[in-house]
């Protein structure tokens, strides 16, 4: 079966392709060689909607994943490239130059994840956490539950059930 | 305004000569809040009465909650029966409502605008967001307990209350008002050092006066 990205692999030999669907695709690449597979796409196969820039935390392999959504309004497709960063040193080339409104998205990765973006305008600007002095949020080595409960004055004598031992109660109290 | 507007700097004046300027001293007031003692018991009678039947809403929505005042302006509802109104600017309102949930980003801001309110002012929390946290229990950014940083009045609870839940929060208001209840105003400028820390606990880059009246 030929899919739309049988000549990458000449151009781009460390890319790996995976299907989704039949209008979603993924691809892999190392880091170094994603800003030019980007502009690959957006220039020469017309990808030229940024749908979105996100990041996933794999904690346990110690990397952040990096993934950009494009979209070919023409053909029709969707394309996710994938890439991996060091979680100890997360810096990546960015891409505003092509999308100006990726740099919103790479200053929210640097406020939520602490992923550096050198050279994006106002990466370094506070986006909705006005002097966060923790480590960044979205991070999962942050435990969110206990710094709400220092923080914010949780209100005592709250109570909770739960649903399984109180509907055992209510129905069956005989067998309690 | 930027961040660095409110730092001393010095300018030049049309004159030629150097002025040193501190905005946050020379712009705003820093003062404490004054408690407001009712002059006469029978004539603070008839201004609370005559408060309750005209609040003026502070146009805010701070939370997901505004969307269940927009169709208590429309004839459906109708709050306008009641004496009462929506106005654009913190200086022309008396009744703040809080509308869910609240980050530290919007806290900022609330505290500025209340501040700037007139006194008498009152403050109507909506939702249960505001009185434990609700759904936002766990979240980094999101207060759990309103009253730690602001007086308020009246709590409605739901998530979200409908437009009839806050039409009976607002009688329950206008009956706190006429017993001479509604002293939230008074209760910041007692407790102004106990708000101010709670405040400055979490909103850590303090960069507007603390007072802003």
């Amino acid at each position: 079966m030929s899919t739309p990205f049988d000549n990458i692999k000449t151009v781009f030999r460390n890319a790996e392709v995976k299907p989704q669907r039949q209008d979603l695709y993924h691809l892999s690449i190392p880091k170094e060689q994603l800003v030019a597979l980007v502009t690959h796409l957006k220039e020469v196969e017309g990808y030229l909607h940024l749908v979105q820039l996100t990041a996933v935390d794999w904690i346990e392999k110690n990397q952040f994943q990096l993934t950009y959504i494009l979209n070919n309004p023409t053909k029709r497709l969707d394309v996710m490239v994938k890439t991996f960063i060091d979680r100890d040193n997360p810096t990546m080339d960015t891409i505003h130059h092509m999308w100006e409104q990726a740099a919103t998205y790479q200053r929210e990765l640097r406020e939520m994840f602490g992923i550096d973006f050198p050279g994006s305008p106002r990466v370094d600007k506070p986006f909705i956490l006005e002097g966060w002095d923790n480590i960044p949020p979205y991070r999962r080595d942050f435990d969110t539950k206990k710094y709400a409960e220092e923080t914010y004055f949780p209100r005592p004598g709250r109570e909770t059930n739960d649903p399984k031992e109180y509907m055992k109660k209510k129905l069956y109290p005989d067998e309690i | 305004m930027s961040k660095s507007d409110l730092e001393k700097r010095t300018v030049m004046s049309p004159d030629g000569e150097p002025i040193e300027i501190n905005p946050l001293q020379d712009y705003f007031c820093d003062a404490h809040p004054k408690v407001h003692e009712p002059v006469l018991p029978i004539f603070e009678k008839f201004l609370n009465w005559a408060r309750s039947e005209s609040l003026w809403v502070l146009g805010f929505g701070t939370g997901c909650g505004a969307i269940e005042m927009r169709p208590l302006m429309t004839p459906r509802f109708d709050a306008y029966r009641f004496g009462i109104q929506w106005r654009p600017t913190p200086r022309q309102s008396s009744v703040f409502i809080i509308s869910g949930y609240l980050s530290v980003k919007t806290l900022k801001r609330v505290i500025r605008s209340y501040e700037q309110m007139q006194n008498p002012k009152f403050v109507i929390a909506l939702g249960s967001c505001t009185i434990n946290g609700g759904m936002y229990w766990d979240s980094y950014n999101t207060i759990k307990r309103l009253d730690h940083y602001l007086p308020v009045d009246v709590y409605i609870a739901g998530c979200m209350p409908r437009p009839e839940a806050i039409l009976a929060g607002f009688e329950k208001l206008k009956e706190l008002i006429r017993q001479g209840k509604g002293e939230g105003a008074n209760l910041y400028a007692q407790n102004f050092d106990w708000y101010k820390a709670n405040q400055k606990k979490i909103i850590k880059d303090w960069d507007m006066p603390d007072y802003n009246w």
